[in-house]
């Protein structure tokens, strides 16, 4: 009940995607990635892109990011319409910074930041005063349980701290949506578990839109939607929704 | 916002100093040969000003003492102190020889440019200007006067072709053109020194002498040892310095002396341009090519050490233009790293050149506008050197963050 409630009501200020498709090359050479993609993510849900190797996960996610550019299709982010047979915003890179947080397999924390810097970079690269944005910063790391490790160098963290500071700064800027790419494979069952759990519960705190690219079988069963794509097109399921612990 | 260079300076400092290090170290190269050049001009320029004379009378056609040899009788430097405005004139005679130690004290050799002048007071044409100990040269014969550089001490006995010499002052940077320390010997020394031949040679000459009936006529019994007489002796000197009488000008004084004496005469102006222009010119274009070599080797180095350093940072670039960075930001991140460790390595340069220059045998003259000069070409060689690195970073897609 309460899933249907969030879903209905939020569904359209998360993303919306219909009919995405992606070609790469032309003529006789011409490869569709993507041939029919549909996916809704409601704000505060977390979903599973699950898919074999070549099927198109990256580039949906590519897509997604607003680093390539689709074919076709249409995309929303909340209300607004970001692509639509073409790119209706004019500055991508705002929109990746502002809209969009990133969770990558690694962490790719930058290495010559401290933690605290590493997460209050995108507040800062958006303008903020750097007093303003170490202060958001050290709130999401206070919620994600790594404050104490506020100044360390990111090479002195575990990797799943570090998975915690990639988390803290997707979300730092409070996108409405963040694509995580494989953001459990290199942990193990314990630590990929406690990833999910945090992702889920920021998505429920701050409102939220994630999609989990993952083909681990760990996490699977955690999502309570999964949609699953082969050969470029898109399939939704329900997902076990299993407990995280 | 946050420096990104800055941080990343600090979180691999060793990599910046170390690597500004050997950059400084080529770059304290480049300032030595600056050095050098104008060590060089600055030692032409003491020669000039050592001589203490306003103009250079030297034999018709030539371009005077320090770049072409000349020659003149030792007397025209009466009718020439007869001319107006002249306050003195003085004959000297430059050679550049070994000068030896005396045996008994070590017998080491020293090239030095041996300058014969009329012994006199300070002031003198030609004399050293100053003395750092001892006294200037009062008596006709035997007495030196070197420059510190030679190593000679006060007291000591030189040895110039067979004579021996005792050192009775020092002076310092009195050098000639090439940068030979100068040994001040009183003039018929000097003047004997330059034609001096060995025993042999001289008895080879006066048996070939007897030999000439030109020269040996049974009826003129005194002409064969007159003839002798006068090619044991030298009556030539290589200039005439002259100093002119206030209020004359240079030229004024030039001019009857060319025009009546028919004599070269340079003015202090013509006189550095000769050596400037035209005695140090093929090395200051040597100079010249290798401050180009080493200014595009410089940029080579830092050229190829900040592109390492940004192919080295491939992902955290893609990361950072995913998560919305700007490109003037990565673009200012790598130029400012460039331009760090231009400064390290300019700092480093300078210290290293401040600290060899002494050491090195010629003068090496390190001038502070050459210092800001060097230190704004190393900025625009660091920043083009960064370019490279600049468009390699720019062309990074930011999809190589995200993996597939």
């Amino acid at each position: 009940m309460a899933d249907n409630l969030l879903i209905g009501e939020h569904l359209a200020k998360g993303i919306n995607i219909e009919g995405l498709r992606k070609r790469y090359g032309e003529g006789d050479t011409a490869v569709d990635a993507l041939k029919e993609v549909n996916m809704r993510v409601a704000p505060g849900e977390v979903v599973g892109l699950v898919g074999p190797s070549g099927s198109g996960k990256s580039t949906l996610l590519k897509c997604l990011g607003a680093v390539i550019e689709p074919t076709a299709g249409r995309m929303t982010l909340g209300e607004q319409v970001i692509y639509d047979n073409g790119w209706k915003i004019g500055d991508l890179r705002a929109l990746r910074r502002d809209k969009i947080g990133f969770v990558f397999q690694a962490p790719y924390l930058i290495p010559f930041l401290d933690v605290t810097d590493n997460v209050a970079l995108l507040p800062m690269l958006a303008g903020h005063p750097n007093a303003e944005s170490r202060s958001r910063a050290l709130a999401l790391l206070q919620a994600l349980d790594v404050a104490h490790r506020a100044k360390a160098m990111p090479s002195q963290l575990s990797g799943g701290e570090q998975q915690r500071v990639s988390i803290a700064r997707a979300l730092v800027n409070r996108p409405p949506v963040i694509l995580a790419d494989e953001p459990t494979a290199p942990l193990d069952s314990e630590r990929a578990l406690a990833v999910i759990r945090i992702l889920n519960q920021m998505a429920l705190q701050y409102e939220t839109a994630i999609i989990v690219v993952t083909h681990d079988e760990k996490i699977i069963p955690t999502f309570k939607r999964i949609y699953h794509i082969r050969d470029g097109k898109t399939h939704e399921e329900a997902g076990e929704g299993r407990p995280f612990e | 916002m946050i420096s990104l260079a800055g941080r990343d300076i600090m979180h691999a400092w060793g990599k910046f100093v170390f690597t500004g290090v050997g950059l400084g170290l080529l770059i304290g190269v480049t300032l030595t040969m600056a050095g050098v050049y104008r060590g060089m001009v600055d030692d032409a320029k003491a020669l000039l000003d050592n001589s203490g004379a306003d103009l250079w009378v030297v034999q018709k056609d030539t371009l005077g003492p320090y770049a072409e040899s000349s020659s003149l009788y030792d007397d025209v430097y009466r009718s020439i102190l007869g001319i107006s405005g002249v306050a003195r004139a003085a004959n000297i005679t430059y050679l550049t020889m070994q000068v030896r130690e005396a045996a008994s004290e070590g017998g080491r050799d020293v090239r030095a440019m041996v300058v014969g002048v009329v012994a006199g007071g300070p002031g003198e044409p030609g004399q050293p200007s100053y003395l750092v100990s001892g006294r200037q040269i009062t008596r006709g014969h035997y007495e030196a006067v070197a420059d510190i550089a030679t190593g000679f001490q006060l007291g000591q006995r030189i040895q110039i072709r067979r004579n021996h010499y005792t050192v009775v002052g020092l002076t310092r940077r009195m050098v000639s053109s090439g940068g030979d320390p100068m040994v001040f010997i009183p003039l018929k020394d000097a003047q004997e020194a330059q034609f001096l031949k060995d025993n042999d040679a001289i008895v080879q000459q006066r048996r070939r002498t007897a030999g000439n009936p030109a020269f040996n006529r049974p009826g003129v019994p005194d002409l064969l040892s007159q003839v002798i007489a006068s090619q044991s002796t030298n009556s030539f000197v290589n200039a005439v310095l002259v100093q002119i009488k206030p209020g004359v000008t240079a030229e004024e004084v030039a001019e009857p002396i060319r025009r009546w004496k028919r004599l070269q005469v340079y003015t202090r102006t013509q006189m550095e341009g000769i050596l400037v222009g035209k005695l140090i010119a093929t090395s200051a274009k040597q100079i010249g090519m290798f401050l180009v070599i080493l200014a595009i080797v410089s940029a080579a180095i830092v050229a190829f050490i900040i592109y390492t350093l940004t192919l080295g940072k491939i992902r955290e670039i893609a990361v950072l233009k995913l998560i919305g960075t700007k490109n003037r930001t990565i673009a200012g991140m790598i130029m400012q790293q460039a331009v760090g460790l231009g400064v390290i390595g300019f700092v480093v340069g300078k210290v290293a050149a401040s600290f060899w220059a002494p050491i090195f045998p010629k003068y090496v003259l390190l001038e502070p506008g050459d210092a800001i000069r060097g230190f704004f070409a190393v900025m625009v060689i660091c920043v083009l050197a960064s370019l490279l690195a600049i468009r390699a970073a720019l062309k990074v897609d930011p999809a190589e963050a995200i993996g597939g």
